[in-house]
């Protein structure tokens, strides 16, 4: 092992120096979508649905957008930010000529993504509280499921950054896995009740399904058998994808 | 020493970059590795810092072996790479600063260190302005600093001044001479001759991952060649009539029609010369022999020797 953490924190400093310049630019939208999305859907079209899960549709949406939002912002960070840095901009070979080591790298990296994901993540928490959706104290446990959020869609970008030679494959990566995950994860409807059999268990594969259901236990306040599992997940497949991508950015800036 | 490689060994697969160099760098001294783009001296200097790992033998930098502890070596010594790494959007200082953190300097340290950097470097005109708005001059300058952050026992430059134009080039050889006269090692590489000749006090030929001579620049010219060279244009057939009587060269390289003739003493040469082509319509020149002549012969890459 040779993880420095000054060292890693080195890393996160500089892309928060860099996020610095454009917060008010990039953290005012983080707080309008939010609204835009629970206008029109939670608001509009739950208008047409009496209850979904015990409640408003608004209140059903609520906590699992949090989730989305935090996957968004991880996701940003770990995809074409990463990309340029390591192929355009030889941010990493210059890191490399001082006493930081590519475990830290991928250390700092993977700390700014969640740090950006618990800022998307908790704008987006604020505006929910705002609107009145999150009326139970034990909501505020989400503030925990969000860097979760954060950690995991942190590992899956950067081990697809790691792989992809040409930047043009993250329309691929947004469009046929960010999206489907946003649209099928439990976030509109309750996936379980759509699924039977079998099927019920390969959906437990999708990434997004375990933070949704993290965060909307927290909001109902419940202390569910799944809460295990879901971070048991988060963790695991956070780690097996971060221990891949450690022996690939050594290869890659070790040569 | 500062720098002391034994058989260092690169292959990348099937091809081999560096095909055992031995290398010794004294203390304070300003050490060039030359040779053409692609003869193995950046792979060398990656192997120097610790980046990349040799196939095979040992190198020491300051008496410590990189390949077990590059952080403690990397802490000691900068390097400026071949293109330059900047961050675009924000300023010289924001770039000093962020640069400075990475050898976990603090304040006022950190502040104390860019402020001496932004002076010895010439930076702060433009010293708030992001960095994308800068000259190519102003650019190389700032990456020069910031290899220079950390105060380095050793500064690797990695062809430093390669597509500046005569002004920054000069300016920062006094800068680089100003560093070694502090007691900074240097040891940079380089594919201008010129540069080799005016700065290092040592110097090693490179060429498909061999050294193939090292010495000093006076002393390798003085080794290799006679002083002066003739340089003219001619072809191989009018070689006999052009010469006829002249004492012979000691060497002689060809690059297409130009002929190159290194003699003791060039004036029997050129009087020859003039007396057959009054109005140098040969394009004749006389010069001193320099590095660049040593390198030539010694590699006679698409040159025939002597």
């Amino acid at each position: 092992m040779s993880l420095s953490p000054p060292h890693a924190l080195a890393v996160w400093r500089r892309n928060a120096s860099m996020y610095r310049r454009i917060w008010m630019l990039n953290i005012l939208p983080n707080f309008f979508e939010p609204v835009l999305y629970l206008l029109s859907i939670g608001i509009g079209v739950g208008a047409y649905i009496t209850q979904m899960g015990g409640g408003t549709y608004a209140a059903f949406l609520a906590p699992a957008l949090v989730c989305v939002a935090a996957m968004n912002g991880a996701s940003f960070e770990v995809t074409y930010n990463i990309f340029v840095r390591l192929n355009f901009e030889k941010q990493y070979d210059a890191m490399l000529t001082t006493p930081i080591q590519p475990d830290d790298v991928l250390v700092g990296e993977v700390l700014w993504a969640v740090t950006r994901s618990m800022i998307y993540g908790s704008c987006f928490f604020i505006v929910v509280v705002l609107f009145g959706l999150a009326p139970s104290p034990a909501a505020v446990l989400v503030l925990l499921v969000i860097p979760l959020t954060g950690l995991l869609f942190a590992s899956i970008g950067i081990a697809f950054s790691l792989r992809i030679q040409t930047i043009d494959l993250y329309s691929f990566y947004f469009t046929l896995f960010l999206t489907p995950l946003f649209l099928f994860s439990d976030v509109f409807f309750p996936l379980g009740e759509r699924l039977s059999g079998h099927w019920l268990w390969v959906a437990e594969a999708l990434p997004l399904l375990h933070p949704v259901r993290l965060a909307r236990n927290a909001f109902a306040g419940h202390a569910a058998l799944t809460v295990a599992w879901d971070i048991a997940y988060v963790l695991v497949v956070s780690l097996l994808l971060l221990a891949w991508s450690r022996r690939t950015v050594r290869a890659r800036l070790t040569s | 020493m500062i720098v002391e490689a034994r058989g260092v060994v690169k292959r990348f697969g099937d091809r081999v970059a560096v095909d055992g160099i031995d290398l010794d760098v004294p203390p304070g001294v300003c050490f060039g590795l030359l040779g053409p783009n692609g003869a193995g001296k950046t792979t060398t200097l990656r192997m120097i810092y610790g980046v990349s790992r040799a196939t095979a033998g040992t190198i020491r930098v300051f008496g410590i072996d990189i390949a077990r502890e590059p952080r403690a070596v990397r802490a000691r010594l900068g390097v400026t790479l071949q293109e330059n790494v900047l961050i675009e959007a924000l300023s010289p200082v924001d770039n000093l600063r962020i640069f400075g953190r990475y050898h976990l300097l603090r304040e006022p340290a950190l502040s104390q260190r860019v402020e001496e950097l932004v002076d010895f470097l010439e930076l702060r005109s433009h010293a708030d302005v992001p960095v994308q708005r800068l000259s190519g001059g102003f650019k190389r300058r700032l990456a020069i600093a910031m290899s220079l952050v950390n105060r380095p026992e050793l500064l690797v430059l990695d062809e430093p001044t390669t597509g500046l134009d005569p002004a920054v080039r000069l300016a920062l050889w006094a800068r680089v001479r100003d560093l070694r006269a502090a007691g900074t090692t240097v040891l940079l590489t380089t594919h201008y001759m010129d540069e080799a000749q005016r700065l290092c006090d040592r110097v090693a030929i490179v060429a498909n991952g061999r050294i193939i001579a090292e010495g000093g620049p006076a002393a390798l010219i003085a080794a290799n060649l006679a002083a002066e060279a003739v340089e003219v244009d001619c072809d191989p057939g009018e070689e006999a009539g052009l010469f006829e009587g002249a004492p012979p060269a000691r060497h002689r390289l060809r690059s297409g029609r130009r002929l190159m003739l290194y003699v003791d003493d060039a004036a029997p040469l050129v009087d020859r010369i003039h007396q057959r082509d009054p109005n140098n319509r040969r394009a004749l020149v006389v010069r001193p022999s320099n590095l660049e002549d040593v390198f030539l012969r010694l590699t006679g890459t698409s040159l025939e020797g002597a």
